[in-house]
């Protein structure tokens, strides 16, 4: 079972809900968010294992390279250029698809693999945690998330940390989830880009709720909108600044006593939720 | 010789555009003949990559020279390959532009810009 925590906007709490949901439900904690991963600054594992992650580029034999120029042409992502005869590669704007190597008549594309990131994995709280990081540099992270969620067992029970937006990043990450929880705030901002993830959401078909942080305990737009639109919400995260200094701490608010019960009010609700599904 | 400048729109009254990779058009202009065409530019299109998509059009047009407004690393890697002079220049009218050149008064691009600078 694998809980995905998405939010649309950024800065709305993922990693704050998904940290404490994974000591709430003694679940796995994987941090997705490969291009800034900050799960581990509140989880504090020791690192017990690094793994590389590795993307094949095109490299061109010059020797068996006519300059035909197929190459660049079956190119999608125009990582080929052809200048006088030459072949030049730009290897970050390869996706690895092959099509260069398919179309080449005189066997002059061979394949060679970069260093694109890495997974840690390490244990904190008794859990196992697992990061995805992308190297600086490196734009594309798809590679790296499908890497470490591959490398999760999906019989057992893991909070995943996704990307902020809606982007590939996050699509990818929703493709492995049987579970979403959305974190958003009471802003304008806020709903928009709720709005945005629950579309996104919703392609899946998967069961998913709100979680509103910041909340100021009145109605406001989030709880008017699920309101409207029946949708479940999870749990609240009071505005106040007790939670804002524990978190500056890099502290964990389950282990807060007057933070405690928010959270496993938020698993009995996601509990609740998986019993209709 | 053949000079090829990005831009805004499809006449020599229209607007320079500033960015090369994800500019709409490119006009080429012959400086002796004094004659244009306009192609729409390639690298507008594509996902990622627009500096090189763009590059590798203008190089396959065989021009000899490229004015705008500053070029990304991989659209200067190419065009520094190809051999092709490239100039700056700031927004303005496209014959603006060509008398510039004319006159000597562009100054060349030795090195490259920042990267996404047209996002």
């Amino acid at each position: 079972m694998n809980i995905a925590v998405l939010s649309g906007k950024g800065g709305t709490g993922k990693t704050t809900v998904s940290t404490n949901l994974s000591i709430a439900l003694n679940a796995n904690y994987v941090d997705c968010d490969v291009e800034e991963p900050n799960g581990f600054l509140f989880l504090k594992p020791n690192i017990e294992d690094v793994k590389e992650v590795e993307e094949e580029y095109p490299v061109i034999n010059k020797e068996k390279c006519v300059g035909c120029g197929m190459c660049v042409k079956a190119c999608n992502f125009n990582a080929l250029a052809k200048v006088k005869d030459n072949i030049l590669v730009f290897d970050k704007l390869c996706h690895s698809c092959g099509a260069c190597q398919y179309v080449c008549k005189f066997g002059a594309v061979e394949y060679a693999k970069r260093v694109i990131g890495k997974i840690e994995c390490g244990t904190s709280y008794g859990l196992s945690v697992k990061q995805g990081i992308l190297n600086i540099g490196e734009p594309m992270a798809v590679p790296v998330i499908k890497k470490l969620l591959n490398s999760i067992d999906r019989n057992e029970l893991n909070v995943i940390d996704c990307p902020p937006g809606t982007s590939c990043n996050v699509v990818n990450t929703l493709k492995y989830s049987d579970f979403a929880v959305l974190v958003t705030e009471p802003s304008n901002f806020g709903l928009h880009d709720l709005k945005l993830a629950i579309e996104l959401v919703k392609s899946f078909n998967i069961p998913f709720g709100v979680v509103i942080n910041k909340d100021n305990g009145e109605d406001n737009i989030i709880k008017k909108y699920c309101r409207d639109n029946s949708i479940k919400i999870l749990g609240t995260i009071p505005f106040n600044k007790k939670t804002a200094e524990l978190y500056s701490r890099g502290e964990i608010l389950y282990f807060d006593n007057q933070h405690k019960n928010i959270f496993d009010e938020l698993v009995n609700n996601i509990r609740e939720v998986l019993s209709w599904n | 010789m053949r000079v090829v400048i990005s831009a805004t729109g499809k006449d020599i009254n229209d607007l320079m555009d500033v960015r090369f990779g994800r500019c709409r058009y490119f006009q080429i202009h012959d400086t002796e003949a004094g004659e244009f065409r306009v192609l729409e530019n390639e690298g507008q299109k594509s996902g990622g990559g627009a500096g090189i998509a763009a590059a590798q059009q203008i190089i396959d047009e065989g021009v000899d020279v490229v004015i705008t407004g500053s070029l990304g690393p991989n659209a200067f890697d190419l065009i520094n390959k190809a051999g092709i002079k490239a100039y700056k220049c700031n927004e303005m009218r496209i014959k603006e532009v060509i008398d510039k050149f004319k006159n000597g008064e562009l100054e060349e691009i030795n090195m490259a810009g920042p990267a996404h600078h047209g996002m």
